[in-house]
């Protein structure tokens, strides 16, 4: 028997590289722009989403996926916001994976979302690992959760597109350091945007909505577009 | 902790590189992880032996080699290895860049075997 090395160089998460690949392809071609919302638990995913989705079904159709290992309590407050949500129970896995989006986008069709929303489980090591195909990744941290976590978890900021900095209406009471926070992030990523929000009193919000809008499919008129995905009538004019 | 579906791929991707290049019996599997990856050295050690338990992959040895991160200078228009993680800045000039160059590495870089037959037919 010869012994024999063989150089290969494949990344170990080439399955679900491939199979976000294809999901980006299908948003791409559906004209739906995703989201992936991660942050540490209660970093206020949950609360910031459901203000989205109120603040933008008047004019685009919105939809989310809400991924959580147990109970459906996310799926239920988002569904206060009217907009059409899946929950994604994971069990004991830490994080969203592309064929876990894959299985819960069956069904639906993406050609009647403006915006699909994806809330990831509540982490901010694992997630960072699974590209979901979306077209934005945001991480979340709220001012509850000390200066310092872009230091503490470098890996999820390097791979995020945009940082928001949640519950921003508490950063006095908890005494938060904007400027510690804002060093430690430049530390990370120099050139990573930020903004902070308010869910709650809706500071921060137009900003936000704004970035969001400037990726809302061209042309579309916004009295045209009512309808959800899959079962409700309506849809395009 | 998701270095045991990261384990899993690893070792689903092994096995399969493995039946297709004739190795049998995977003596090693050598895997490159970047200090910026975002998983635990010892976890997916850990995790790896049990993955392979019962498998044609069963008893090879998890060899990582860890990767400094290295960034790209801006100013001095090189790429500089860092002594630490973080900052992401250049060690000679303190320019801070977002051009990570290595570091995020997690890749299944060679497998340590011997030709023959195929897998699932080892030597007795």
């Amino acid at each position: 028997m010869a012994p024999r090395i063989v150089e290969l160089r494949q990344n170990v998460l080439k399955k679900n590289d491939i199979l976000a690949r294809e999901l980006r392809e299908r948003f791409r071609q559906a004209g739906v722009y995703t989201v992936n919302l991660v942050s540490s638990p209660g970093a206020g995913k949950t609360t910031l989403l459901r203000e989205t989705l109120i603040r933008l079904r008047d004019r685009y159709r919105v939809a989310a996926l809400v991924g959580d290992l147990a109970t459906d309590n996310d799926g239920r407050r988002l569904q206060e916001s009217g907009a059409p949500v899946r929950q994604i129970t994971t069990g004991t896995v830490c994080h969203l994976e592309a064929e876990m989006v894959g299985r819960a986008l069956e069904g639906w069709d993406l050609a009647e979302l403006d915006f699909l929303f994806i809330e990831n489980v509540g982490n901010l090591v694992c997630p960072a690992s699974y590209d979901l195909g979306e077209s934005l990744r945001v991480v979340l941290f709220s001012v509850a959760e000390g200066e310092d976590k872009p230091l503490k978890y470098p890996t999820i900021v390097l791979g995020a597109d945009l940082v928001i900095v949640t519950k921003v209406d508490l950063a006095e009471a908890v005494g938060f350091d904007r400027h510690a926070f804002y060093e430690a992030l430049q530390q990370v990523r120099p050139d990573l945007p930020v903004l902070e929000v308010s869910a709650r009193t809706g500071a921060g919000m137009a900003e936000w909505l704004s970035r969001l809008e400037e990726h809302a499919p061209a042309g579309r008129t916004p009295a045209a577009v009512p309808g959800a995905p899959g079962g409700e009538e309506g849809g395009r004019p | 902790m998701h270095e045991l579906s990261i384990a899993q791929n690893l070792v689903e991707l092994a096995a399969e590189e493995a039946r297709r290049r004739g190795l049998t019996r995977v003596r090693a599997v050598h895997v490159r992880l970047g200090v910026l990856a975002g998983v635990v050295k010892d976890a997916l050690l850990f995790c790896f032996d049990i993955v392979t338990a019962g498998t044609p992959l069963e008893g090879a040895r998890l060899a990582i080699e860890e990767v400094p991160v290295e960034i790209f200078c801006p100013r001095c228009r090189q790429p500089r290895r860092l002594p630490e993680p973080l900052p992401m800045a250049c060690p000679e000039c303190g320019t801070r860049t977002a051009e990570i160059v290595h570091g995020r590495e997690l890749e299944l870089f060679a497998l340590e075997g011997e030709e023959g037959e195929g897998l699932g037919a080892p030597d007795r």
